[in-house]
């Protein structure tokens, strides 16, 4: 990869963790206040469904976590297994259309 | 000792990154079976009840507590301009991580 594409990589990996430090938050938080009691499909749709402001959120964070994830990945596969072939950023970009593809699934499943 | 935390610390942050980013796809694929109706769902959430299943999931939450913890430091240190707290931002993470681990414990 040119130089300037490793640039942006560094950017996008650092803008992704910023927006996620938000959603992680916000998700952990959540995920305290909704196990108390036990989870159940009736109160998970019940908070979820047809609110945009929840599918507005879950899909900023899918997005940024699919951008996120397979760059991190990318330094794991370089630094520990040294696969630097060009498969490897194929891979990842696949990884990452799985990841978005599947986590707006998600968003779109709890949302309908 | 200064060097050391800073190396386990990004040990943490790696393995945790690695063990979320495997656990993502199921996560995702657990809430799409949404799209198939409440009583799926709540079929999927009936086989999370099991022990070993909970302590999984109490296991990833903390790994996601770690990263974001570990995150924020690299964050703080890579765009904060060198402040001397800043050598205290490993034990935050890792103090950050135990309490969301401990509210996680108390909430199940």
């Amino acid at each position: 990869m040119t130089p300037k594409g490793e640039s942006l990589l560094w950017i996008a990996q650092r803008a992704s963790a910023a927006v996620l430090a938000i959603c992680v938050t916000v998700h952990l938080a959540t995920i305290i206040y909704a196990v108390q009691g036990g989870l159940n499909a009736a109160e998970i749709l019940g908070r979820t469904r047809g609110n945009g402001a929840w599918l507005a959120f879950y899909s900023i964070f899918v997005l940024a976590v699919a951008v996120h994830a397979p760059i991190g990945l990318r330094s794991v596969l370089m630094e520990w297994l040294g696969w630097r072939a060009r498969s490897r950023d194929l891979v990842l970009a696949a990884f990452a259309v799985v990841l978005a593809w599947m986590g707006m699934r998600a968003a779109l499943g709890v949302f309908l | 000792m200064k060097k050391e935390s800073s190396y386990w610390v990004f040990v943490v942050h790696r393995v945790s990154g690695i063990a979320l980013a495997a656990f993502l796809p199921l996560h995702f694929w657990a809430l799409g079976c949404a799209l198939e109706g409440e009583t799926r769902l709540d079929g999927v959430l009936a086989w999370t009840e099991q022990p070993l299943v909970k302590l999984g999931e109490w296991a990833i939450v903390i790994a996601l507590a770690a990263h974001l913890g570990g995150g924020l430091r690299v964050l703080a240190l890579e765009f904060l301009p060198w402040r001397d707290w800043q050598k205290g931002l490993a034990a935050a993470a890792a103090a950050l991580t135990a309490a969301v681990g401990l509210a996680l414990a108390l909430s199940l």
